[in-house]
């Protein structure tokens, strides 16, 4: 049972939850920039949460599947169309052996997820499935999908379920939002900020730019400045930091990020709001909310909670 | 007293900071701590990952909260378990460090600024060889490209500033100065630092274990081969 990769869309890769335990040999985790998109898809699926599945970018691939199959996609808004007809996101949904499967151009949003049941049977490097073109790590090489790829599914036990006709509500998990407001947590050179650009930090909007990636999402806004020039060594970088180059715009990390940085941290979005940074696209504006660790924990663990539960109601569906 | 302070970075990770410059003390320190964190075999901590003058920590949130883990990685990095006889400064390396002897072939096509190298520092060609063989290194941290080693140690009179224009492409196994610095291009990739040789040995490979050469704290010596040892041993590593 294989999926072949008739058109690769705009950039479409192998992802699952990422490599972790390697930072200290400068090797980053990677994985899907939208998590809890990668955890629905799979639990739509029937798979394991971490399950290897895609990852697509602003224009989707075209798929032929050489099998039957059971796919589901999540994250940002696609058009889904088998052979020619129209299907919806956010469900179960079933592909007959020869269909070519087609996924459009995204309304908003910058990366949908799309898993397949049993997920993709490549090799894991240093334990994950996950890609890192930063670093060139990972299946294939560590490069995107391309034209002619074939992808082998992994065989799993004839799926009991009939993929229904209900479907999630997106809404929890792609807020439709412009600009998209993100909590940020104090960086550990907030306070050597003008006090004039801590303030524009918060009030002012900043504009992705088109040169952002999995690395870092470029911003441009008001130019923020330090009291001094901030003098610092390498040290350890985590996606979501909020970085501050010389040129005094900010890059928000991302998946892909280095492991070790050299730039002032002037913040740091809060993990529960990383799924709401990687949708953000080339041209979209942000904004900044200032949060505490506390409440950013909290609103984390609200949110895994929340996501336990969807993944416990899907299973049941799916064995109702 | 902690001989640290600590810098919340994430929901999952922290910097433990020993310091603030590039100081072989400093970094020794980072690495002691390191050990003994790693040691300690503590669940839920995800990475331990040394940098010159602190050391990041990633956990899992769902099973530490930040007061718990503070106490526990207090404890155990408690410098008041340490010796007292050892001096403030010295360079308190454990006694496990290996020495990685590293073969490079200086100069030539290998190494395309050594003149550049010996020129800002006054001296020939042959002394930049041997005070850069001379040399005893530490793998200060790991970072910029998987497996690219930082190496503290280099000699004072082949500090050179990193090159005004940086090389899009940098061949696998460069060994380069950059400032202070010296390190290896694991693979290619883009640099400026001045390449001085190169290396036939491997040193990031995602299917070997360990997947590097080289990990934080490690010593390293490099010994300068001839240009035919060069190829005879990158046709064995290839």
């Amino acid at each position: 049972m294989t999926i072949e990769l008739v058109k690769p869309g705009l950039l479409t890769m192998l992802q699952d939850a990422g490599r972790a335990g390697f930072a200290h040999l400068g090797i980053g985790r990677s994985g899907a920039f939208d998590g809890p998109a990668l955890r629905i898809a799979n639990a739509l699926c029937g798979n394991p949460r971490d399950t290897c599945a895609l990852e697509i970018t602003l224009l989707g691939p075209t798929l032929r599947f050489h099998g039957d199959a059971w796919m589901a996609i999540t994250g940002a808004p696609i058009p889904l169309r088998i052979d020619g007809a129209d299907h919806p996101m956010w469900a179960p949904v079933f592909v007959a052996a020869g269909a070519t499967v087609e996924l459009g151009t995204m309304r908003s949003g910058c990366r949908t997820c799309l898993a397949v049941r049993g997920g993709f049977d490549v090799t894991p490097v240093l334990g994950s499935r996950s890609t890192d073109v930063n670093a060139q790590l990972g299946p294939l090489g560590g490069r995107p999908l391309r034209a002619g790829d074939v992808l082998q599914m992994r065989p799993v036990a004839k799926a009991a379920a009939k993929p229904g006709n209900w479907r999630l509500d997106p809404r929890p998990w792609f807020p439709e939002e412009s600009p998209a407001t993100l909590r940020l947590l104090p960086g550990s050179h907030f306070d050597k900020l003008k006090e004039t650009s801590r303030k524009l930090l918060f009030s002012e909007a900043f504009m992705v730019q088109a040169d952002s990636n999995r690395v870092g999402l470029r911003l441009s806004g008001p130019p923020l400045e330090f009291r001094a020039p901030v003098e610092m060594v390498s040290e350890g970088c985590v996606p979501g930091i909020l970085q501050l180059p010389p040129s005094g715009q900010p890059i928000a990390f991302g998946p892909e990020c280095p492991v070790s940085g050299g730039y002032p941290r002037i913040g740091q979005v809060a993990a529960v709001d990383i799924p709401r940074l990687a949708q953000r696209r080339p041209g979209d504006a942000l904004r900044f909310t200032p949060c505490t660790f506390d409440d950013a924990l909290r609103a984390l663990r609200e949110r895994e909670r929340a996501l336990a539960r969807l993944e416990t109601g899907i299973a049941a569906r799916l064995t109702a | 007293m902690a001989d640290f302070r600590v810098e919340p970075l994430a929901e999952d990770a922290l910097l433990l900071r020993f310091g603030d410059g590039i100081d072989v003390a400093t970094n020794a320190r980072v690495h002691e701590a390191a050990s003994a964190l790693r040691d300690a075999g503590l669940p839920g901590i995800t990475d331990v990952a040394p940098a010159y003058a602190t050391l990041l920590l990633r956990f899992d949130p769902s099973k530490w909260d930040k007061g718990a883990l503070l106490e526990t990685v207090a404890k155990t990095l408690d410098p008041g378990l340490r010796r007292d006889d050892e001096p403030k400064n010295a360079v308190a390396l454990p006694e496990t460090a290996r020495v990685v002897e590293i073969p490079v072939c200086y100069g030539g096509d290998c190494g395309p600024d050594i003149d550049a190298v010996a020129e800002h520092a006054g001296l020939s060609r042959d002394e930049v060889i041997t005070r850069h063989a001379a040399a005893e290194y530490t793998v200060a941290m790991l970072g910029f490209a998987p497996g690219f080693p930082y190496l503290l140690g280099l000699d004072a009179s082949l500090h050179v500033p990193r090159r005004a224009n940086p090389r899009t492409r940098v061949a696998a196994g460069s060994v380069a100065i950059g400032g202070a610095q010296t390190g290896i291009y694991p693979r290619e990739l883009p640099g400026g630092w001045h390449l001085i040789g190169r290396t036939p040995r491997v040193l990031f490979d995602p299917a070997r274990e360990p997947p590097c050469l080289l990990a934080p704290g490690d010593r390293v010596r490099f010994r300068a081969i001839a240009a035919d040892k060069f190829a005879q041993l990158a046709e064995r590593d290839a």
